[in-house]
């Protein structure tokens, strides 16, 4: 009885999670993959001997899982951006402070076995001649609360921001500088030692997490299973919130604004929620990418982070989630390796990159596949235009060609 | 004979006289002395009785060539306070050596004659104790304080202010008589009140108290300060005095308090005209045009190494370099933002985040391409001699001269900016394009072209704003970056599209910006600014002063 119950349940599941996939023929094949992935990583890295082929070294896992967090940062931006319109240029800083929250997490970890061996001050406290812990820094020791802080900070900044500046009609590139500025004064703000979040330095020599050693390899290969699964779970949430009613209100918000408020909605809670939704989305992005990369530092909050990204969303295709998650993997990719092989041509080819995504690809890598291979139906290619040019920008397009 | 024993009887005893009184006034002696035996010797004479070794007898010397009115002591004694005053030791032939390869190059004291090189074993250095350079810097005052350049007797009299003494007070008063530059007499009297303010007597003291009270000098306020604090708890200190000393130390306080008050107003319009400077070009293409340019930055930078690379064409004339670099800067700045407009912008118009995107890439490029040509280091460009140096209103208050000129400097490109856009053609045609694209058109007005030009003044102008720039700081790859923010933050707070906003914007935030740095710190001060900002755009999201009626939308 009972069992057939949690089978019921499970197929429900399942079939609401194909009902999500369903007609989402890019989602599925990417999900696919993600899953493919978190098989053959795995067996590469651990059960594959060091001397075979197939043998995948940890540092390659690292990478993967970076990118990955990157490409759930590229996901929570393409629901601002490519849904809702609002083009946020300061989406790196929530992903940095959900990093730092990680970071504070890991740093009360290490306990006494830093290079002061104080066991309840940081290192760089100690440095500092502190005496005790801030008060913002209790209760990080506790896996549970980090967490929470991981989606609550960047979740609690989101919602400040948005309600002051939403409220306010605050849009479009005002908006989108605005939010610059508030990772800008974030940058300075950290960088600061009197902040207590170690200054330029940042937070790093983190020892473990949740008692696993955080240089052995499994725990790398668990870490990068998180990641998959948050990545996974992500997409669908946004997929469901996408073509939820409210996706369609935030779309229609994106389209035309002032019709949805005239029509009665209440414009700017839609943008609100969705905004801080899309701000927890980064925040855990980050709180995955620092135990990781082992680091997190003020660098994190550059005006330049948040607009890279921004270009990884433009290149995959925005507004099709899949296609920021193809941009970011695709864009993080070439500068690993570009960066490596000739260090000089990596901005020339970011900055060229910009500048060809926005004048020959405005749907992105998505929309030249789509034009090319040409199997999608007629109805399908009008929709996806429509969404490519979001009215509100066509809109002043026309104007422009009017006045 | 006797008429001849009688005369030489009367000079001897005249001498004796003149000795006895010189033992009662303290600081005469010593000047009748000097003043006779500089009558009796000649210039030579005095210079090498230096050459003895008693300091008690090179003191007299001293005293005797403090008489002579000849611009030679001054080298001399400057010589001698850097130990390069030698004498030869054969003849005792005073000398200046300077040190060439081990060996002592001599020249003569009297015609800077060259005597040829010797060793060192020939010659032996004109020793000094403290109590003689005491006295060559003091006649070295002395010397300045007849100068007929009244800026040179002021700063001959600020140094002897740093030491007061009887002997001063002396000085000063002798010197207060012929003295007519009213600068100097101030700091005359206050010398005066500085040693009057020892005296027993009550009366002169309330006056040199008075007086000091208008002296913004450190020294003053200290003496002041300390009769004010003493006066506390000595109850030998008469009760006026003390109320008198309390009251000129609060107008010190005051009036100090006055002036740092000016210098933060001034440090903060040099923010105000930096920010203005950088910002006045994107109120251009961005107030005007709606175009976001995100290489706005970049643009400046570029301007600020067109003047490096002009410098280096021209490394004998520094100070026309500067000149030069204006209009090169902005026919270089200007002709890359044409080159951006016509290949890239152009296509993009109406689509705001587009066009910000794609100029960042550009912004990207152009850093790459700087790092690529000149080195990611950065580079110093040197300011020309007009520029540098300060101008001293007061010994509290001085102002740079480069931030000075470039407050004025922003100002000119502001004013001309805007005579230009009301009163020349181009402007016409610009305003018209911008506020009705179709009939500007249609009444023949070519319309890409003004666009073109248009995003070529405003970047031509962030060009110029490069050139002020180097002169404040090095010249890097990076100089632009740090200055996009900022420049966007004045353009929206003062009012997109309006010249005048940006402006007030500049200064407003340039000031606030220096009022809170010294209660909160550089760092925080910016924050606090960038966050008033933000919040200041939630109230009133049209700027401070928004556009009206048909413009506005």
């Amino acid at each position: 009885m009972a069992n057939n119950k949690v089978t019921d349940q499970k197929k429900a599941y399942q079939s609401k999670v194909m009902m999500l996939l369903k007609s989402d023929k890019g989602g599925s094949i990417l999900i696919a993959f993600l899953l493919a992935l978190a098989v053959v990583v795995p067996v590469c890295n651990l059960m594959v001997p060091e001397s075979s082929a197939l043998y995948m070294p940890t540092y390659i896992v690292v990478l993967l899982g970076k990118y990955l967090c990157f490409a759930l940062l590229a996901l929570a931006l393409d629901l601002v951006w490519g849904y809702c319109g609002i083009l946020s240029l300061g989406h790196a800083a929530f992903f940095a402070l959900g990093g730092y929250a990680m970071g504070m997490y890991l740093m009360r970890q290490v306990g006494d076995r830093g290079v002061y061996g104080n066991p309840e001050l940081p290192d760089f406290m100690v440095f500092l001649d502190w005496q005790a812990l801030p008060w913002y820094w209790f209760g990080f020791d506790q896996f549970w609360f980090a967490m929470l802080m991981v989606v609550v900070v960047p979740g609690l900044l989101a919602y400040v921001f948005g309600w002051l500046a939403f409220r306010s009609r605050v849009t479009g590139v005002y908006l989108s500088i605005m939010t610059q500025a508030l990772t800008y004064a974030l940058l300075l703000a950290f960088f600061r030692n009197e902040m207590g979040f170690g200054g330029n330095n940042g937070l790093t020599d983190f020892k473990d997490i949740l008692g696993f050693n955080l240089q052995e390899d499994l725990t790398r290969v668990m870490l990068f299973l998180a990641t998959v699964v948050c990545l996974v779970l992500s997409y669908l949430a946004c997929r469901y919130i996408v073509r939820s009613k409210m996706g369609r209100v935030v779309v229609a918000v994106r389209d035309a604004e002032s019709r949805v408020r005239f029509l009665g909605y209440r414009v700017e809670h839609y943008k609100l929620w969705i905004f801080t939704f899309s701000a927890m989305l980064a925040g855990i992005a980050g709180a995955l990418y620092v135990p990781q990369v082992g680091i997190i530092n003020p660098g994190e909050f550059s005006p330049l982070n948040s607009i890279e990204l921004v270009v990884w969303v433009a290149l995959g295709g925005r507004g099709t989630l899949y296609g920021a998650i193809i941009g970011a993997l695709v864009v993080n990719y070439a500068k690993t390796y570009f960066t490596g092989a000739f260090p000089e041509v990596w901005l020339f080819a970011l900055g060229g990159l910009f500048v060809v995504v926005t004048l020959l690809l405005p749907k992105g890598i998505i929309g030249l596949i789509e034009k090319q291979s040409g199997r999608f139906s007629k109805k399908r290619k009008i929709k996806s235009k429509d969404e490519a040019l979001p009215a509100s920008e066509s809109k002043q397009a026309l104007q422009r060609n009017q006045t | 004979m006797l008429q001849n024993s009688g005369s030489s009887f009367k000079l001897i005893s005249i001498a004796i006289l003149t000795v006895i009184l010189a033992l009662f006034l303290l600081p005469l002696p010593i000047v009748q002395a000097a003043q006779d035996s500089a009558k009796q010797s000649s210039f030579e004479q005095i210079v090498t009785l230096l050459a003895q070794k008693s300091f008690k007898e090179k003191a007299k010397a001293l005293d005797a060539l403090s008489h002579v009115d000849d611009e030679r002591v001054e080298r001399i004694l400057n010589a001698m306070l850097e130990s390069r005053l030698y004498y030869l030791k054969s003849d005792k032939t005073v000398v200046f050596t300077e040190k060439v390869d081990g060996l002592y190059q001599l020249n003569a004291v009297l015609n800077q004659e060259s005597l040829g090189t010797v060793k060192k074993k020939k010659i032996k250095k004109i020793s000094l104790n403290n109590k003689l350079r005491k006295k060559i810097r003091l006649i070295l005052a002395k010397i300045k304080l007849s100068h007929p350049d009244a800026a040179v007797r002021y700063s001959g009299v600020k140094e002897l202010l740093k030491k007061t003494s009887a002997e001063t007070l002396f000085l000063f008063r002798e010197l207060r008589i012929q003295e007519n530059d009213d600068a100097v007499l101030e700091a005359i009297d206050t010398g005066i009140a500085l040693s009057e303010i020892e005296s027993t007597d009550v009366s002169t003291q309330l006056d040199a108290i008075k007086v000091l009270g208008e002296s913004l000098l450190p020294v003053a306020r200290a003496k002041v300060a300390a009769l004010a604090v003493a006066a506390g708890n000595a109850e030998n200190i008469d009760l006026k005095v003390r109320q008198a000393a309390e009251k000129s130390l609060k107008k010190i306080d005051g009036s100090l308090e006055f002036y740092a008050f000016i210098e933060k107003l001034f440090f903060g319009l040099s923010l105000g005209s930096v920010l203005l400077l950088a910002a006045i070009g994107l109120s251009i293409t961005f107030g005007v045009m709606g175009v976001i340019n995100m290489a706005h930055g970049e643009l400046i930078m570029i301007g600020a190494y067109t003047t490096y690379v002009i410098q280096l064409l021209m490394p004998n004339n520094i100070g026309m370099s500067v000149i030069v670099a204006i209009p090169a800067a902005f026919i270089v700045a200007g002709l890359v933002g044409i080159a951006i407009e016509r290949g890239v912008i152009r296509f993009l118009y109406g689509r705001p985040l587009e066009t910000l995107l794609a100029t960042f890439g550009i912004s990207l490029i152009l850093q790459q391409l700087v790092r690529s040509v000149f080195s990611p280091l950065n580079r110093i460009v040197e300011t020309p001699a007009w520029m540098s140096g300060s101008w001293e209103i007061n010994s509290a208050l001085a102002i740079t001269y480069n931030r000075l000129y470039i407050v004025i400097f922003s100002l000119m490109v502001f004013f001309a900016l805007l005579v230009f856009l009301k009163k020349s053609v181009f402007g016409l045609q610009m305003r018209a394009v911008t506020q009705n694209r179709q009939m500007a058109k249609s009444m023949g007005i070519r319309s890409t072209w003004v666009d073109a030009l248009t995003f070529g003044l405003g970047s031509g102008i962030a060009g110029v704003a490069g050139v002020a720039l180097s002169q404040l700081t090095n010249v890097g790859p990076n100089l632009g970056q740090a200055y996009i923010i900022d420049s966007f933050m004045v353009v929206v707070f003062g009012g997109v599209g309006n010249l005048w906003g940006t402006l007030v914007g500049a200064f407003s935030l340039g000031i606030v910006n220096k009022f809170l740095e010294p209660w909160a710190g550089a760092v925080l001060a910016k924050i606090l600014v960038l966050v008033f900002i933000i919040l200041f755009i939630q109230s009133r999201p049209k700027g401070l002063f928004p556009q009206k009626g048909r413009a506005a939308e």
